[in-house]
């Protein structure tokens, strides 16, 4: 393999490595924009991620595989949506305790599943450009989830800036109570921010188990529903930041990798805080400036709303 | 017909108490139906669950072996959750607290001073602060959510006892085994009830707790993180120092889920080995939410949580259900706890829904 080459394998497996990030942080931010702050990422992430590897097991297909792990993150935001919207119960409570929920879930109905093997994803060819030098194996031969989370990251800044949902979205996350005010249905549409949310959590699940493993582990996820949080914080609440900050951590898994391939004196233990450390660091660095966070982030973020309660 | 929440004039002080009860009870019975759907006779696996591991004084003392640091990790959360202060990074500072607790053991093999004891758990308080003080610091300077650099530590800190034990801390003797070497007898803590694994950790647990209950209801300090985290407006006129909150909040935790740590590394355990803790700062969490984030609560809830733990062996076991289902049981237990809550304010109205009348105060419930 020339030096070419090897670069752009390795940043086609920093790709790889970040569009789990990418899915479950489009979907919290999502939420977050319509008020809700839902901790429970990691653990919808789980629950797609395991459902989805049943069903590709099951059925061998992998389109399945999305749909189930879809829903199955979605079903875990119906339970979060209707004790935080409905029966106004602490949204950061509730978040941990779908974690909790989650971890326990997936680790049970994945038991059968934590040896099998599923055939690998065949990446798409586009005919053509996908034999141009340099950028057709780096942009037009991926798997096809990758091409979905450009989508989707299209498709939510599209949403967000452009369509008149969206604005009424921002809105409900700025002020429920004008919002309800002028006569939106505020609880509905955070219920269908939070369901998004869990949809694309369930979808980087599903990623991380059928596409990019592909196999199921306990506890696969391995914090990375809690750095898709901590990523919505570093992009100030912006989608295309996020795509930034998601490839970012993808590039510090795989330079951690490489970095054990390559046999550096170093501990693997050491290196594998890298992902884990550099979250912190990228917080730090980002919410020092108070005054940005305040500016960005929805105003009624983590805050019970309820028209009765007023 | 249709149920409606009607808000209360008051917060019903009732329903405070009754809504753990309620939602102990709730998972109990959901124990009881999933048993049923799994195929199991339900009367003999609820038995096998929630009976057995505790009839007879041995199971009392496994119970009260995961009871202590259970309520030691929810007493020190309850401090900072009373302010709004979310530390839910216990596990970490558990960690910490064993490495740190088993650390000194290990650099003196061969003492058998009683004095390694106490010095072991006053390392592991220092290592659960130290741990727990690098959010603090990071929120109070940097202004950096402590939910994520607590979360993101317990990662870390699960890492470190890795490397630990399978790199320069490993046993010589241990045929490779990713151990530390056992911990002579003066660094193992005693066994006070004869006949079971029950060691000095649970008095101190209580002794913790005890001095939590003074700490928040009878001192100004404790006082102060109530208004805190009732009113964090009236806080502030009054002058009460956001950022000490934010510390003692952190530092509490890490102190206390740090004797946790040396409780389970000097117990029954008695060496460091790659995974010391069946997530306890997790489960601890919600212990302090179904205990009310008061001591008698988090004592009450920390046997009910236990429970859970030892069922999941017993399960395991008997049934051969795999351990996973107490993590399914435990998050159970709290959304079972936090719908209950919402009777706190509201009571439920069963109304004759009238045609027609879609007002947005109905649609939402």
């Amino acid at each position: 393999m020339t030096g070419l080459e090897t670069t752009v394998a390795i940043l086609v497996s920093i790709l790889g490595a970040g569009t789990p990030l990418v899915f479950a942080a489009l979907g919290e931010l999502i939420a977050e924009r319509s008020g809700v702050l839902n901790l429970g990422v990691e653990g919808m992430m789980l629950v797609g991620a395991v459902c989805g590897f049943i069903a590709a097991a099951e059925t061998g297909s992998p389109v399945a595989a999305v749909i189930v792990g879809v829903l199955a993150g979605a079903g875990m935001a119906l339970i979060f949506g209707v004790l935080t919207l409905t029966l106004m119960a602490n949204q950061v409570a509730t978040g941990l305790a779908l974690t909790i929920f989650g971890i326990g879930v997936s680790a049970y109905i994945g038991i059968d599943y934590t040896s099998v093997a599923l055939p690998s994803i065949s990446p798409v060819h586009i005919p053509g450009l996908s034999d141009l030098p340099l950028i057709g194996p780096l942009l037009f031969s991926l798997d096809p989830l990758i091409y979905l989370s450009f989508a989707a990251l299209a498709g939510v800044s599209w949403f967000l800036y452009r369509s008149r949902a969206g604005l009424v979205l921002r809105g409900v996350g700025e002020s429920p109570e004008s919002a309800h005010a002028i006569g939106y249905p505020v609880i509905r549409i955070r219920y269908a921010a939070v369901l998004f949310g869990g949809a694309m959590a369930g979808l980087g699940g599903v990623y991380l188990s059928v596409a990019y493993t592909p196999m199921w582990v306990e506890g696969m996820t391995a914090g990375r529903g809690w750095i898709a949080l901590a990523l919505v914080v570093f992009a100030t609440w912006r989608p295309a930041r996020v795509l930034i900050g998601a490839y970012l951590f993808g590039g510090v898994t795989i330079v951690q990798f490489h970095l054990q391939g390559a046999g550096v004196e170093v501990a693997p233990q050491l290196l594998s805080m890298l992902p884990y450390l550099a979250t912190i660091a990228v917080l730090v660095v980002i919410s020092r400036d108070i005054n940005t966070i305040r500016l960005n982030s929805p105003a009624s973020l983590g805050k019970t709303y309820h028209p009765d309660a007023h | 017909m249709w149920v409606k929440l009607e808000p209360r004039a008051e917060p019903s002080r009732a329903m405070i108490y009754v809504s753990p009860l309620l939602a102990a009870g709730l998972t109990l019975a959901t124990g009881f139906v999933v048993f049923t759907v799994l195929g199991f006779d339900p009367l003999a696996a609820f038995h096998a669950f929630f009976v057995a591991p505790i009839d007879d004084l041995y199971g009392w003392g496994e119970l009260g072996l995961k009871v202590a640091p259970l309520s030691l990790c929810a007493m020190g959360l309850a401090v900072g959750f009373r302010a709004n202060v979310w530390n839910i990074g216990a596990e970490g500072q558990l960690t910490l607290g064993a490495i740190c607790g088993g650390g000194l053991a290990l650099a003196f093999p061969d003492t058998e001073s009683a004095w390694l004891l106490p010095g072991m758990i006053a390392a592991g308080v220092v290592g659960g602060m130290a741990w727990a003080a690098i959010p603090a610091f990071l929120k109070t300077h940097f202004n950096a959510n402590e939910i994520l650099v607590s979360l993101m530590l317990t990662y870390v800190a699960a890492l470190f006892l890795s490397y630990l034990v399978f790199g320069p801390w490993r046993d010589p003797q241990g045929f490779g085994f990713p151990e530390t070497r056992q911990f002579q007898d003066a660094a193992t803590l005693p066994i006070v009830l004869d006949g079971t694994r029950l060691h000095a950790g649970m008095p101190i647990a209580l002794a913790v707790l005890a001095l939590g209950w003074v700490f928040m209801m009878r001192s100004f300090l404790g006082y102060q993180i109530r208004v805190a985290g009732l009113a964090g407006g009236a806080a502030q006129y009054a002058g009460f120092s956001h950022k000490r909150m934010v510390w003692i909040g952190l530092l509490a935790g890490g102190g206390a889920a740090g004797i946790a740590g040396v409780g389970e590394a000097a117990g029954p355990i008695g060496q460091l080995l790659p995974s010391i803790s069946p997530g306890y700062g997790f489960a601890a969490i919600i212990v302090a939410f179904v205990g009310r984030l008061h001591p008698v609560g988090i004592l009450l809830a920390s046997m009910l949580m236990a429970l859970l733990y030892l069922g999941g062996e017993a399960a395991q076991m008997n049934l051969g259900l795999p351990s996973a289902v107490t993590g399914v049981f435990q998050g159970t237990l709290l959304f079972f706890l936090l719908a209950s809550d919402v009777l706190i304010n509201f009571r439920l109205r069963v109304v004759r829904r009238a045609p027609g009348r879609v007002a947005p105060t109905e649609r939402a419930t």
